[in-house]
């Protein structure tokens, strides 16, 4: 006789070791599980606001500067270090874990208009107004010593930035020219000019390291190539770009800082009509810096304010602002993409998170689990009106919240203006012109 | 810069020579007096001057005939002669003298060659530079295309991107740079290294390995096959046993049993024989088992198989054999064990064959009476009314249902049921002790037995008849007083039944109208016809069945929606076998069903939703427009109407609005009005990515969550698209990370790496 009885595999309810979690044995069938989509809106509704309650971005400030902090660097080597310059000539280097200034030295006699790390981390490169390039160790001197620099070449103009390469010796400064200087010489080892013209910034591709890209004030972008010592390739915009950033992902993207509140992102191939024109700023841009994943840059700007925009959105995801915070004139994204440091005009740096409602320090697996989900949840419903209202809801300070406003007015006005000339001139006599295309004056070959 | 000076240098040349055309005039008219060759050309000249003169190649080149100051380097004027100068003009003079052969040849040579362009100016040779170094760029740039499509189109980017191997180091290089600190340590090895046991890779110590060398061939294969031999032989037994535990006879299993306690047994006396020590140790096992036994109470009736088998006793010899059994189990092992004689066993086996023979009822009982229990005794006329119960199946449930039914209001009959019982019990508790006396003959035959317990049937059966009628009557009297509307019938079909085929066809009739109804405007007949009369019904009998169809016609006109839906839904049954349980269970829900009619007797919930409906749909019907003005073109005031003709004349009929969606379903409300609320939580244009509407909703509505979707699927749907490891630095793409071979040359400038270059570059700076 076959005595019928319970058979249970143990596998399927006993834990492998006592943290795990228990196992449930769940019924999947559908109709178990009514509502999936109300109860997922819910859900996603739930999670937005919960990003909404916990986005607390701001994480520090670091003062100590005793004027305007005009330029940012980071160590490549250290997430926790920070260089800075200030515009009476200090240069300090942050710790960021302890939140205080580890040197400080007084580099040069007025603004320090360019600081940048040499590659491997063990020294550093500042341009002054006092026409000199120095050269400094990051380890600061031993007791007793004075602090002074490992090399200082003295130009023969004032040079207003400068960047290391990524892989050599060399470095680029840029004032009437952009100067390709080997470590060792005091001479440039070459020198590229394309019309005469104070250019503002000068960087290196960090893909394709032989690439340099430049903005100089006639409004003009020029990229340059070093191994063949010449110049590719000029783009000139209606209003001056301020600084360039190459994406460090994508080695033919690099995003321009305009006066006209936009950035433009090229493509180095393409340059008659940027990729994306991002427009949100309502005042100069003034700094660009990509995250190092190349799917978002962070952008300060004259009107107090940063803003990080993705790289394929026009409009930016977060505006991060304070009470205290002036015209921000420089900013960083960390290199391990979590945080953000800009520095402004009143003397502080600020340390910012990348991702506001971020949980700081080790999740658990659940925690992270949930964490995707949500998130997961946010994209799937951000086209939902309630949604995306809560999600796309700033507190904005009064002066850009009534500047958005104007800017809107006047741009519905002259939107208006050129749709009324179509309508009223002969049919194609006036071309349809795009946004994109707009901005582009001229390519000079 | 240079361009421009070059404009100017051509404007002033272009101006000078204007102003030399004048004296050239002077000199044309002066010198007439001119060789032939001179007055030929002169000629020719004179006639272009007139050809020109129409207008068309009116401004003339000038023909320089005086040194200027400026003469530009550009532009050599061969005007002077009005034609070009030929090479062969030059050789003329040559032609005699032959020394100068060489020279000619060398002049041929050059007549043959073609003139060299000028060298193009700065900046068309830096354009050109430009153009084609950018070309080259964007060539180097394109290899990066793959891979930034690759990566903005990737499900999941893990930075940063290059892998970081992990330093597995081997064991080997581990051990060799580490020491035995601790004492444990120590000892540890001190131990590994006693055994010779491998730290490293082979996990054999030698002596495995020697043993491993050792075995040959034969042996392993001899070793093999006694191996399989023994798993053969297990696997028979296996099946052997399972064969025989398969088996399902019981008399079988005794048998075997039996022998084993006999082999046992024999195996025993044989022990006290040869061992007696060892036999008593057995003893004291076999007493240890009794006491246990007895401390359990295992064999007594308790258990749930012993009242299985109490139950079955009745019916089945083999189950009161079973029992029996039990008892004398029971029996055996509760004695306190004396002697392990022979002539004792024989005896508890003329007991057994006793029991056998008589009833477990009865059994019990005497059981009982050994020992004067009180409690014992009552238990057991309760055991006897169980099993009267149970005794007829089809006539006692309903006995035990009208107990249950019977409520305070009905307390004599239930007196007069308990009178019948205790009669019963006590004829029992009589027969009992008859048997009781029978029971000291030791010759009670099975002819015996079956007789007995036929008479306790058939005196239950007696009983129950009687109790069944008293019910029925009682349920007559019930349905005379109509509070209940049962119909009591003579037929052996149950009384749930009919209600049932009653109601049924004229629930086809009105499934049937259902859709007349809907087209009927159901609010002209505003007064409900009365409801149909349970007693009506009542009166319909299956035999009259056939003739339906016929009184469905004349019920048409009763029959509509309302009436639908305010009569009782006849509740489904089968009709195959009524059985008591349901019906103990229809009564139950008839109470129920009563109660809550009672509770509820105010609100007619259907009506009011009927009259919902109505109201809404009078709401969305669009609206007559009246636009008659009262007092225009007639007397108006209080109490006096425009007149009929005028508001017909003036009033705008509304068109039909199109049909309601709810108009076939008598039991819904469908609202068509937007709801504002619900429209703040909805998409009101297709979103981006998508083309098709279809698709955007399609991706809402296949869910997500760990709700609706195993872990491994709701771990692949909630990826993030980038993961990034926090306190690691995330350098630029390189070449090498994505499998191109990475450009081993410098990115120093080519003057850098040509130092040939370098030094005409500075020799040319120090010029400057």
């Amino acid at each position: 006789m076959k005595v019928k009885m319970l058979s249970r595999n143990p596998d399927n309810y006993v834990r492998e070791t006592k943290l795990d979690l228990q196992r449930v044995p769940r019924n999947y069938d559908p109709a178990l599980h009514p509502f999936e989509v109300p109860r997922e809106y819910v859900r996603a509704l739930n999670a937005t606001k919960l990003e909404r309650v916990f986005a607390k971005p701001f994480l520090a400030s670091l003062d100590g500067h005793r004027d305007g902090v005009n330029c940012l660097a980071k160590h490549p080597e250290n997430l926790a270090t920070v260089l800075s310059g200030a515009c009476d000539g200090e240069v300090r280097i942050w710790n960021l874990t302890q939140r205080n200034c580890i040197r400080t030295i007084q580099a040069h006699e007025g603004f320090v208009r360019g600081i940048c790390t040499r590659f491997c981390g063990t020294s550093f490169f500042t341009v002054g107004d006092d026409k000199t390039v120095k050269q400094w160790k990051m380890d600061g001197p031993g007791y007793g010593d004075e602090e002074e620099p490992l090399h200082t070449i003295l130009g023969k103009t004032v040079y207003t930035g400068i960047d290391h390469h990524w892989k050599e010796a060399v470095f680029a400064t840029c004032g009437q020219q952009v100067d390709i200087w080997d470590e060792q010489r005091t001479n440039p080892i070459c020198s590229m000019t394309w019309g005469f013209d104070s250019i503002s910034s000068v960087k290196f591709n960090p893909i394709e390291t032989f690439l340099l890209g430049s903005c100089a004030s006639d409004r003009n972008i020029v990229l340059y190539d070093m191994r063949q010592a010449t110049p590719l390739k000029k783009v000139i915009l209606d209003m001056r770009t301020n600084t360039i950033c190459w994406n460090p992902m994508e080695a033919f993207i690099f995003t321009a800082a305009n006066e006209d509140y936009n950035l433009y992102t090229f493509d180095m191939r393409a340059l008659d009509t940027p990729v994306m024109v991002h427009m949100d700023h309502v005042s100069a841009v003034l700094d660009v810096d990509y995250s190092p994943t190349g799917k978002e840059f962070v952008s300060a700007s004259f009107d107090k304010s940063i803003r990080i925009f993705p790289v394929d959105k026009s409009r930016s995801r977060e505006v991060y602002h304070t009470k205290r915070m002036q015209h921000v004139i420089c900013v960083k994204w960390t290199s391990d993409s979590k945080y953000i440091m800009c520095g402004s005009d009143e003397m502080n740096i600020r340390l910012w998170k990348a991702n506001a409602s971020e949980k700081l320090g080790v999740l658990t697996s659940r925690e992270k689990a949930a964490k995707d989900y949500n998130q997961k949840l946010k994209e799937k419903f951000q086209h939902y009106p309630h949604i995306k209202r809560i999600a796309r809801h700033r507190h904005l300070p009064k002066s850009i919240y009534s500047q958005i406003q104007e800017q809107r007015i006047m741009k519905e006005a002259r939107r208006r203006k050129e749709v009324n000339r179509i309508k009223h001139s002969k049919p194609g006599s006036v071309p349809i012109v795009s946004e994109k295309k707009k901005h582009v004056v001229a390519v000079v070959k | 810069m240079t361009a421009n000076r070059l404009a100017e240098s051509l404007l002033a040349l272009s101006q000078q020579e204007e102003l030399a055309d004048l004296p050239k005039d002077y000199l044309l008219s002066e010198s007439e007096d001119e060789g032939d060759n001179d007055g030929e050309r002169k000629h020719q000249k004179l006639l272009e001057a007139i050809s020109s003169l129409d207008g068309k190649n009116r401004r003339k080149l000038a023909e320089r005939s005086e040194a200027s100051l400026k003469v530009s380097e550009f532009s050599v004027s061969s005007e002077g002669s009005g034609e070009k100068l030929v090479l062969a003009d030059l050789l003329e003079p040559v032609k005699t003298s032959s020394s100068l052969a060489t020279v000619k040849k060398q002049l041929s040579r050059v007549k043959s060659k073609k003139t060299v362009e000028l060298p193009l100016n700065k900046e068309e040779i830096e354009r050109i530079h430009r153009e084609v170094a950018f070309n080259k760029t964007a060539q180097v740039l394109s290899k990066w295309d793959p891979v930034v499509l690759k990566n903005r189109q990737a499900e999941q980017l893990v930075f940063p991107l290059e892998k970081e191997e992990p330093a597995i180091a081997p064991i080997e290089h581990v051990l060799s740079g580490w020491k035995a600190r601790t004492p444990l340590e120590q000892e540890i090895f001190n131990l590994l290294h006693k055994n010779k046991q491998p730290v490293t890779d082979p996990l054999l110590t030698p002596v495995e390995k020697a043993s491993l060398r050792a075995m040959s061939l034969e042996e392993a294969k001899m070793r093999r096959a006694e191996l399989q031999r023994a798993r053969a032989l297990q696997s028979y037994y296996e099946a052997k046993a399972r064969r025989e535990k398969k088996i399902k006879s019981k008399k079988y299993h005794k048998v075997v049993k039996k022998g084993k306690a006999k082999k046992a047994l024999k195996e025993f006396e044989q022990l006290q024989k040869v061992n007696p020590t060892v036999a008593l140790e057995e003893m004291e096992k076999i007493e240890n088992a009794r006491m246990m036994e007895r401390m359990s109470l295992k064999h007594q009736n308790s258990g749930k198989w012993a009242k299985s088998k109490a139950i079955m006793a009745k019916y089945d010899l083999e189950a009161r054999q079973a029992m029996q059994e039990q008892l004398s189990k029971n029996k055996e092992l509760t004695q306190k064990l004396q002697v392990a004689s022979e002539s004792e066993e024989e005896e508890g086996g003329t007991e057994d064959v006793e029991e056998l023979l008589v009833p477990d009822v009865v059994n019990e009982v005497q059981m009982n009476a050994d020992g004067p229990n009180p409690w014992m005794l009552r238990s057991c006329t309760s055991d006897t009314k169980e099993a009267a119960t149970q005794e007829d199946p089809e006539q006692l449930p309903e006995l035990a249902a009208h107990e249950v039914s019977a409520s305070g209001a009905e307390e004599r009959p239930v007196a007069e049921e308990e009178i019948l019982l205790r009669e019963f019990e006590e004829r029992q508790s009589l027969r009992k002790r008859s048997e009781l006396n029978q029971d000291a003959e030791p010759a009670s035959s099975q002819e015996t037995k079956d007789s007995s317990s036929q008479e306790v049937l058939s005196e239950l059966r007696a009983l129950s008849q009687k109790l069944k009628e008293k019910h029925q009557s009682r349920k007559q009297k019930a349905s005379s007083e109509g509070t209940v509307p049962q119909v009591q019938r003579e037929e052996p079909a149950p009384e749930e039944e009919e209600p049932l085929l009653l109601q049924r066809p004229e629930r086809v009739q009105t499934l049937e109208e259902l859709e007349e109804l809907g087209k009927e405007d159901c609010f002209q007949n505003k007064e409900l016809p009365r409801p149909l009369l349970e007693g009506q019904q009542s009166e319909r009998t299956p035999n009259n069945r056939p003739d339906a169809p016929k009184e469905k016609k004349e019920k048409e006109q009763l029959i509509n929606l309302q009436n639908f839906l305010t009569t009782q839904s006849p509740s489904v049954r089968s009709l195959a076998v009524p059985t008591i349980i349901e019906e103990l269970e229809d009564e139950e829900e008839r109470n129920h069903r009563q109660m809550i009619k009672e509770a509820f007797a105010g609100d007619d919930v259907i009506r009011d939703f009927l009259k919902e409906k109505r109201e809404a749909v009078e709401a969305s019907k669009p609206k007559d427009v009246d636009l008659t003005l009262p007092g225009w073109g007639e007397w108006g005031g209080v109490g006096l109407k425009p007149s009929a003709k005028k508001r017909r004349q003036f009033l705008i009929k509304a068109p039909e609005g199109p049909p309601r969606k709810d108009k076939n379903l008598p039991n819904v409300i469908i609202s068509e009005k937007r709801n504002i609320h619900a429209a703040a939580h909805q998409v009101q244009v297709l979103p981006y990515p998508f083309t098709h509407h279809r698709q955007f909703e399609r991706t809402i509505q296949t869910p997500i969550g760990s709700t609706w979707n195993t872990q491994r699927a709701f771990q692949k749907l909630t990826t993030p698209k980038v993961v990034t490891k926090p306190g690691h630095i995330i350098k630029p793409i390189k070449a090498e990370d994505v499998g191109y071979q990475s450009s081993s040359r410098s990115d120093l400038p080519v003057i850098q790496r040509n130092p040939k270059r370098i030094t005409t570059r500075h020799n040319k700076e120090e010029k400057l």
